[in-house]
C-alpha cells in the first residue's frame, strides 16, 4: 500500500488552530509596545517560531506524518540556525 | 536474469526511434548516459582551456594574450570544471544509472523530473556559454564572483550567474528525487544497512545539494540584484560588507565539494571489495562517515577565509571544525587499505585508477589540512598551493574515481570489454602527467607564486615548464584512453566480468530497459564475498 | 510504476527544505545587518504600514486554514464545500497582493525604491533595510503567486473530477507549498514591521 490510511482532520481543529495562530499574532504585535529593547527581537522570534510550528503540526499534517519526517524538519532547522550562528561567531566580534 | 530474451536499453522500442526517443526517455539508464555524453563534451571544453593557460605559462611574459584573456579563462575554466563537471560528474552518471539498479528499484522516484533536471543542466550550461560572447565581455572575475569585483566589473557577470543559479536549480532536482528514490524504493529486504554504499554515499550527497544549492542559489541573485538595483548588501559604501558576499559563497561551495568527493569515494568503495575479492572492511563506519561528511562539512566553510578580514574567534572554530571533518575521510582512507590487506588483488583498470586515488586524495587532503591551520594557511593562500591541493583532491580525487567508473561499469553499460593493455597505458599517462603538472605548483606556491596570475618572476620558470609539460602528457593519456573506450571492438560483456556482488552485476550486460520485473533476491549482506 | 503518494509528499517536503534554505540567506543577511544597524532598522522600519502588515498576515493565516480544509472536504467527497474553500484561499491570495501594490506603490511614488537617488543618499542602515524589505517582501511574493498557480490547477482538477478522494496529493503538495509561503511571511512580518 503506496497511500496512507485516510486520516481526516475535522473542520473545527483547523479553525481552533487560526484562533490560536490569530492569537499570537496579536501578542507579536503588542511585543514593541512593551518596549523591551534588547528581548524585542527574541520575544518576536520566539512568538514566530511557536506561530511556524504550529503551522507546521497541524496545517501541514506534521503530526499526522511519521517520524522520520519530524526528525529531518527538525535536523533540517537545527543546521540553518548553526548556519546563521557560526555566521555570527565573525560578526559578533569583528 | 535476463539474459536473452529483453533487449537492451540501448535498443528503441518505443513509438519514438533514435535521437528523438533519447531526448524523451525517462528512464534512468539513459538519462544516466545522456549526462555522460554532455559532460564528456564540456570536458573537453574545460580541459582545452586548461592546455591554454598551461601553455601561456611555459614561459614569463605574455606569449599569446595578455591579463583579461587569461582572466577571463580561468573563470569559465573553473565554471566549467565546477558547475558542469564536478559538481554533477558522478551523481548524475552513476547516480542515475548504477544507483537504482542497486538497490533493486526499476527506476528513480520521479522519473520525468529527471529528465527535466537534465534539460535543465543543458539551458544552464548554453547560458554560461552565451555569457562568454554577449554584452561587454566574459566574466573575468574567477568562479567564485567575489564582491566588490563582480558587483563592479563591466563584463558579463549577471549571464553567467544566471546560468550558474538554472545548473543550481538542476542539482536541487536531482537530490530530491535521489532522497525519495533511496527512501522508497529499495527492493523489499533491502534495508539501509543493506544497501551497497555507492546509495549510501549518493544519499548523504542529495542533502548537501538540498540543503547547499539554495544558498548559493539567493546569493546569484544578491549579485544581480546588487548589480542592477544597487542593494549594497555588499557595498561599503553602502553599509554593506564583502565578506558576507565570501560568507554565503563558501557556505554553499564548500559543501559543494562534498557534492564532488563522496559518491567519489562510493565508488572506490565499490571497486576495492571487488578487485579485491572481499568483504568491505568497515561496512558501518563508511555508511556513517559519508553522513558525517556531510554534516560536519557544513560548518567548515569559513577556512576559505581566513585571511579575508574574519574575527580571529571565527578562524579558530572554523578552524577547529575543519580538522574534525578530516577524521571521517581518513576513516574511509583506512577501510579501504584494509579492505585490500590480504585480498585476492585482481589488478583491473578500475583498481589502479582507485589506487591511483586513494594516493592522489591523500596528498590533496594532506595538503588541505595545511590550509587548514591559520598560520600555515597565511602563508600559501592565494597561490599555487592552493591550486595544486584542489587539483589533487578534485582532479585526483574526484577525476580518477570517475575514470575508474567509468572502466568498472563500461562493460554494464555497453555490452563490450575493453583492451585493458591500452586502458592501462592511458592510465600511466594520465598519472604520471597529472603529477608532473600539479606537483611543482606545491612547491612554487610554497615560495611564493600566485594563483590566477597570467606571468610570474622567472625564479618560478623550471617549475611552470615542467608543469606544462606534464599537462600535455596527461592530454595524450587521455586521448589514448577515450580512443580505447570508443573502440567498441572488445568482446561481448558477460553479466559479471569482475566478481561484483551488488545487484547490477547480476542483469545482463547491458541491462534490459526494465530492470526487474520481479523484485529481486535482496543478499543477506552487501559485498558477500564470504 | 505504481502510484507513490508518500513519495510525492516527501518529494515536496524535501523541495521545502531547499526553500526554507533559499530564504534563509536572505534572513541571514537581515540578521548580519540587523546587528550592525540596530538603531537605523528601527527608525527606518517606521517607514512601513504596521496596520497593512498586520493585515496581510491575517489574511495568509486564513488562507492556510482554508486550504487545509479544503483537504478535509475532499476527503469527504464534498466537491462543493472544496471549491469554495480554495475560492477563500485564492481570494485572500488576492487581497494579500493588493495590499501588496498599494504598500510597493506608495514607496514608489515617494521614489524610494532600490537604486532611486533618493534611496541612495540615505543613511547606510536605511538603504540596507529598504532593500532587505524589497527584496525579501519581492521574492515572497512571487512564491505567493507560484503557490496560487498551484492551488488553481488544483481546484480545476478537483472540478474536472480528476482530484477525488481516493487521489489527492496534488492538492496536499499545493497545500504545503501555500503553508510555504505563509510560514515565510509569518517571519517577515515582525522582522520588517515590528523592529520598533
Amino acid at each position: 500500500m503506496l497511500t496512507e490510511a485516510k486520516h481526516i482532520t475535522p473542520y473545527s481543529l483547523y479553525a481552533k488552530v487560526l484562533v490560536g495562530l490569530l492569537v499570537l499574532t496579536t501578542f507579536t504585535i503588542l511585543v514593541p509596545w512593551l518596549n523591551l529593547t534588547a528581548f524585542t527581537v527574541l520575544i518576536a522570534l520566539l512568538l514566530a517560531s511557536t506561530k511556524a510550528g504550529i503551522v507546521m503540526t497541524y496545517f501541514m499534517h506534521l503530526k499526522l506524518e511519521n517520524s522520520l519526517l519530524k526528525i529531518l524538519v527538525i535536523m533540517v532547522l537545527l543546521i540553518y540556525v548553526s548556519v546563521i550562528l557560526l555566521t555570527f561567531s565573525d560578526y559578533v566580534f569583528r | 536474469m535476463n539474459l536473452h530474451e529483453e533487449p537492451s536499453y540501448l535498443v528503441d522500442t518505443g513509438k519514438r526511434k533514435g535521437l528523438r526517443a533519447w531526448l524523451t526517455t525517462t528512464d534512468h539508464k539513459r538519462i544516466g548516459l545522456l549526462y555522460l555524453w554532455s559532460i564528456m563534451v564540456f570536458f573537453i571544453v574545460g580541459g582545452i582551456l586548461g592546455e591554454t593557460m598551461r601553455t601561456e605559462l611555459f614561459k614569463p611574459g605574455q606569449q599569446f594574450f595578455g591579463p583579461q584573456t587569461y582572466n577571463a579563462i580561468f573563470t569559465l575554466h573553473g565554471l566549467i570544471m565546477i558547475f558542469l563537471i564536478v559538481i554533477p560528474g558522478l551523481t548524475v552518471v552513476f547516480g542515475n544509472f548504477v544507483m537504482p539498479i542497486m538497490i533493486g528499484a526499476n527506476d528513480v522516484a520521479f522519473p520525468r523530473l529527471n529528465l527535466f533536471a537534465w534539460y535543465l543542466y543543458i539551458l544552464g550550461a548554453a547560458v554560461v556559454v552565451v555569457s562568454q560572447f554577449t554584452g561587454n565581455g566574459p566574466p573575468d572575475t574567477g568562479w567564485t564572483f567575489y564582491a566588490p569585483y563582480s558587483t563592479q566589473t563591466h563584463t558579463n557577470v549577471i549571464a553567467a550567474v544566471s546560468g550558474a543559479f538554472i545548473l543550481g536549480f538542476s542539482s536541487i532536482l536531482t537530490g530530491i528525487n535521489f532522497i525519495v528514490t533511496i527512501h522508497r524504493l529499495r527492493a523489499p529486504g533491502m534495508s539501509f544497512f543493506k544497501m551497497p554504499l555507492l546509495p549510501w554515499a549518493i544519499y548523504a550527497t542529495a542533502w548537501i545539494q538540498i540543503l547547499a544549492t539554495p544558498v548559493i542559489g539567493i546569493t546569484l541573485l544578491m549579485i544581480i540584484a546588487e548589480r542592477v538595483f544597487h542593494i549594497g548588501f555588499f557595498d561599503p559604501a553602502l553599509g554593506g560588507d564583502p565578506i558576507l558576499y565570501q560568507h554565503l559563497f563558501w557556505i554553499y561551495s564548500h559543501p559543494a565539494v562534498y557534492i564532488m568527493i563522496l559518491p567519489a569515494m562510493g565508488v572506490i568503495t565499490e571497486i576495492i571489495p571487488t578487485f579485491c575479492q572481499k568483504q568491505i572492511y568497515g561496512y558501518k563506519a563508511i555508511a556513517i562517515s559519508s553522513l558525517a561528511i556531510a554534516g560536519v562539512g557544513y560548518f567548515v566553510w569559513g577556512h576559505h577565509m581566513f585571511t579575508s578580514g574574519m574575527s580571529k574567534e571565527a578562524i579558530w572554530t572554523f578552524s577547529l571544525l575543519t580538522f574534525l571533518v578530516a577524521v571521517p575521510s581518513a576513516i574511509k582512507v583506512f577501510n579501504w587499505v584494509a579492505t585490500m590487506y590480504k585480498g585476492s588483488i585482481d589488478m583491473k583498470p578500475p583498481l589502479l585508477y582507485a589506487i591511483a586515488f586513494i594516493f592522489l586524495f591523500c596528498i590533496g587532503g594532506l595538503t588541505g589540512l595545511v590550509q587548514g591551520a591559520l598560520a600555515t594557511d597565511i602563508q600559501v593562500h592565494d597561490t599555487s598551493f592552493v591550486v595544486a591541493h584542489f587539483h589533487y583532491i578534485i582532479f585526483g580525487g574526484v577525476g580518477f574515481a570517475f575514470l575508474g567508473a567509468i572502466h568498472y561499469w563500461y562493460p554494464k553499460m555497453f555490452g563490450r570489454m575493453y583492451n585493458f593493455r591500452v586502458a592501462n597505458i592511458a592510465w600511466g599517462f594520465l598519472f604520471i602527467g597529472f603529477n608532473l603538472l600539479y606537483f611543482p605548483q606545491f612547491i612554487i606556491g610554497l615560495q611564493g607564486m600566485p594563483r590566477r596570475y597570467f606571468d610570474y618572476l622567472p625564479q618560478f620558470t623550471w617549475a611552470q615548464q615542467i608543469s606544462t609539460i606534464g599537462g600535455y602528457i596527461l592530454g595524450i593519456g587521455f586521448i589514448i584512453m577515450v580512443v580505447n573506450l570508443f573502440r567498441k571492438n572488445g568482446a561481448p560483456a558477460p553479466p559479471n566480468p569482475w566478481g561484483g556482488r551488488t545487484l547490477e552485476w547480476r542483469l545482463s550486460s547491458p541491462p534490459p530497459m526494465e530492470n526487474f520485473p520481479a523484485p529481486p533476491d535482496v543478499p543477506n549482506k552487501p559485498y558477500d564475498y564470504d | 510504476m505504481e502510484r507513490d503518494d508518500i513519495g510525492a509528499k516527501l518529494g515536496m517536503w524535501v523541495f521545502i527544505f531547499t526553500e526554507i534554505l533559499l530564504f534563509g540567506g536572505l534572513f541571514l543577511v537581515y540578521a548580519v545587518m540587523r546587528h550592525r544597524y540596530a538603531a537605523d532598522f528601527h527608525q527606518a522600519s517606521l517607514q512601513l504600514n504596521t496596520f497593512i502588515g498586520a493585515l496581510n498576515t491575517v489574511v495568509l493565516l486564513i488562507s492556510s486554514m482554508t486550504v487545509a480544509m479544503s483537504i478535509t472536504a475532499v476527503q469527504k467527497k464534498d466537491k462543493r464545500m472544496a471549491t469554495i474553500l480554495l475560492c477563500i484561499t485564492l481570494l485572500c491570495a488576492v487581497i494579500f497582493l493588493i495590499d501588496k501594490y498599494f504598500e510597493w506603490g506608495h514607496k514608489i511614488s515617494i521614489l524610494l525604491y532600490p537604486g532611486s537617488d533618493l534611496m541612495q543618499s540615505l543613511k547606510h542602515g536605511y538603504i540596507l533595510f529598504f532593500s532587505l524589505y524589497f527584496f525579501m517582501t519581492g521574492l515572497h511574493m512571487l512564491h505567493l503567486v507560484i503557490g496560487a498557480v498551484i492551488l488553481i490547477v488544483a481546484l480545476v482538477k478537483i472540478r474536472m473530477g480528476l482530484i477525488t478522494d481516493e487521489h489527492y496529493v496534488l492538492l496536499e503538495n499545493g497545500g504545503l507549498y501555500w503553508h510555504l509561503v505563509d510560514l515565510i511571511w509569518i517571519f517577515l512580518f515582525p522582522l520588517l514591521y515590528l523592529v520598533t
